[in-house]
């Protein structure tokens, strides 16, 4: 779950870690009350799920109350790669002397938590990473011992953080370990973090995604999920423990297990289709959770025929077979249907979808190639 | 010939009086696997499947009193993590946690104890493994296999069992079958594997099935080119799959451009494996 940035901040200043003043504000007038409380100079930030808001114009440095008025007006009405804006961050301009770049992730291949650096933050770390690995620290942190302060003195060193902001430097990296240990995060970013031209240290950025499998022991950060930012039926397809993403084509794919959902797009695609959508109704999936996968996938207008590939594992195919017939009873689909059975109790489930009007597939290209074929 | 398991694997099995427990370790045992002991904590006493299986309380317990060597783990996501750890430390040198949706940074803390241990993890969020005709420790379908020389390892559950029965349906089976697990932070993973078929005499060929993200499709294909004499196939799921919006540049720095399917398509090859365009091609190419 990607968490915006005033949320990510307001974390990061419950963990000690010094956070420019400022607010949210939907409107424009909003807008121009907080900057007028900050006393002006002010800048308005777009508040969208998805990085480079600053490149794409959606961070505005204003002068005046009335400028952040203005500015804001313009933000709340941009689309960020896709996404529309909705609320805008004031925050208190600050004198920056120098940026860096400071997180905390995970690095899978390592096994590990892993602190990056670099005294060439901003919004071209990028490419700094790309051109100059030199100039990014890395150092992995132990999961069974935690953050060591030695480490923290090590990349404030290796970045060239003049001696006077060492102490502080390993007070905002303890932050942000402890916030990134006890909200189960999956990355903990600050960029830039500042050095403000009177020598101070502030987070002007804060980026938090925090891990889906921990959050049943998070209900706090759970309620902080942006609904608004979801494809509607890939909320509604979470609430019954499916995975949806919704895609640009025209068939609705339906299949157990990711690896397999993935391979079942790719076919279709392979066959000369092109796919509605990803759905993984997970392992050892009920009646219930297939008929409401199948009313997600219908509810897309784009749908010319959906596909069923069931390799049966955990997975019964006679439970598929019966949320198959009660979601077409309820729903009364018209656009033909392709369905594979294969594995546990896969004879009983083609008997019980005998009269169902489906067509019915052998081999997983059999039943790609019926499905790009019914779509036409 | 096999590897990890085989007909002198003793298998206990952690959360075997719930309902996947019960399921499937009724399926272990009817497929011939050697389930010595169950463990569920406050039905230590019980016996299960038909008066076959002895419960404990704990795996301490069941270890002493059975002497098994492997435990396979099918407890709730939120008690899997205290589940790795108590089998660890029983002394168990070989975990299968089969459970899906483990928090990452319990994994982490997990993967880096039991590695201290010297303890073999293979999963979570895996089928588990097959060794036709031998041993099932999982959830992969017993009659979806022959015995055979192909040895096959996979990130992915069902689509494992796509390959699997592909094979069947032309007459080649399995040396074992492997699946690691797609999580991020997981126990054994495909080198780890491989080495094993390489050294093991009765596995002639190997399948590779890998997916996108990360980059252990990618240190795979370089032991494959210095290290393996063994041919190689492989299939790469999400060639089709979009890219996710990006938050924060952690990701790209810490990966770089790994990761795509495409990317990975061509490490392998440039490996002189053999990747097929869909699932079922995989027994032509072996050929
Ligand atoms: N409060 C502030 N005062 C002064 N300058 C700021 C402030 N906030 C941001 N900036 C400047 O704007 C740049 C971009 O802002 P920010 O880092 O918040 O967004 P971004 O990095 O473009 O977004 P993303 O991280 O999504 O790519 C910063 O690198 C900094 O130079
Ligand atoms: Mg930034």
């Amino acid at each position: 779950m990607k968490l915006h940035e005033y949320q990510s901040k307001t974390i990061f200043a419950k963990y000690g870690i010094p956070i420019p003043k400022g607010r949210v504000a939907a409107t424009a007038v909003e807008a121009k009350h907080i900057a007028e409380e900050l006393g002006g100079r002010v800048v308005v930030k777009s508040q969208v799920l998805v990085g480079g808001r600053g490149k794409a114009g959606g961070i505005k440095v204003a002068k005046s109350a009335a400028e952040a008025e203005q500015l804001a007006q313009q933000i709340l009405a941009m689309e960020i790669k896709g996404l529309p804006v909705r609320k805008v961050l004031v925050d208190e301009a600050a004198a920056i002397e120098h940026e860096i770049y400071f997180a905390i992730t995970n690095d899978r291949a390592a096994k590990k938590p892993v602190m990056i650096a670099s005294a060439e933050g901003g919004m071209d770390i990028e490419e700094v990473a790309a051109t100059k690995p030199e100039k990014i620290i890395k150092v992995h942190i132990d999961p069974l011992l935690g953050l060591r302060d030695y480490q923290s003195r090590d990349v404030a060193a290796s970045i060239d953080l003049p001696r006077e902001h060492w102490r502080e430097f390993s007070r905002i990296a303890a932050g942000l370990w402890q916030a990134y240990l006890e909200t189960d995060a999956t990355l903990a970013e600050i960029n830039p973090l500042v050095i403000t031209k009177d020598k101070r240290l502030v987070a002007l950025d804060g980026k938090m995604m925090i891990d889906d499998n921990a959050l049943f022991r998070h209900a706090d950060l759970n309620e902080m999920r942006d609904i608004d930012e979801e494809e509607p039926a890939e909320t509604e397809a979470r609430k019954y423990g499916l995975s949806y993403i919704k895609l640009d084509g025209n068939i609705g794919c339906m299949v157990n297990g990711a690896g397999l959902a993935m391979t079942s797009m790719d076919i279709v695609k392979l066959f000369g289709g092109s796919p509605a959508n990803f759905l993984d109704i997970g392992g050892g999936a009920g009646s219930d959770k297939v008929s409401a996968a199948m009313k997600i996938i219908l509810s897309d207008k784009n749908v010319k025929a959906v596909l069923f590939n069931i390799f049966g594992g955990i997975t019964r195919c006679d439970e598929v077979a019966r949320g198959i017939l009660v979601a077409m009873d309820e729903v009364k689909p018209k656009v033909p249907m392709v369905v594979r059975l294969v594995g546990t109790n896969a004879e009983e489930g083609r008997k019980l979808l005998e009269n169902a009007k489906m067509i019915t597939a052998e081999t997983l290209a059999d039943a790609a190639q019926k499905a790009v074929q019914a779509a036409k | 010939m096999s590897i990890l398991i085989n007909k002198n694997t003793r298998l206990l099995v952690q959360g075997i009086t719930g309902n996947e427990g019960l399921f499937h370790s009724t399926q272990m045992l009817a497929y011939g696997t050697n389930l010595v002991a169950g463990v569920t904590p406050g039905k230590g006493g019980e016996w299960v499947l038909d008066g076959k299986v002895p419960v404990f309380d704990s795996v301490k317990l069941a270890k002493e009193a059975t002497d098994a060597n492997c435990a396979v783990i099918f407890v709730p996501a939120r008690f899997a993590p205290d589940a790795m750890f108590e089998a660890a430390d029983a002394g168990i040198p070989l975990i299968v946690c089969i459970t899906e949706g483990v928090a990452v940074q319990d994994m982490m803390r997990v993967r880096n104890y039991l590695d201290q241990k010297n303890v073999r993890l293979v999963g979570p969020n895996c089928p588990g493994m097959l060794t036709p005709g031998e041993s099932k420790v999982g959830i992969i379908p017993g009659n979806i296999a022959i015995p055979g020389n192909v040895g096959v390892v996979s990130r992915s559950g069902t689509l494992t069992y796509e390959v699997l029965y592909a094979l069947k349906l032309v007459g080649m089976g399995a040396s074992t079958c492997v699946g690691i697990g797609g999580d991020p932070v997981n126990g054994t993973n495909f080198i780890d594997v491989l080495e094993m078929f390489e050294h093991d005499p009765h596995t002639e060929k190997v399948v590779l099935i890998g997916e996108i993200g990360g980059s252990d499709e990618d240190k795979a294909a370089e032991f494959i080119a210095s290290k393996m004499t063994k041919p190689v196939v492989s299939f790469i799921a999400g060639q089709t799959a979009p890219p996710g919006k990006r938050m924060g540049h952690a990701g790209a720095i810490i990966e770089g451009g790994a990761g795509t399917a495409e990317g990975k398509v061509k490490a392998l090859e440039a490996a002189g494996v053999k990747v097929a365009k869909h699932p079922e091609e995989i027994p032509s190419l072996l050929k």
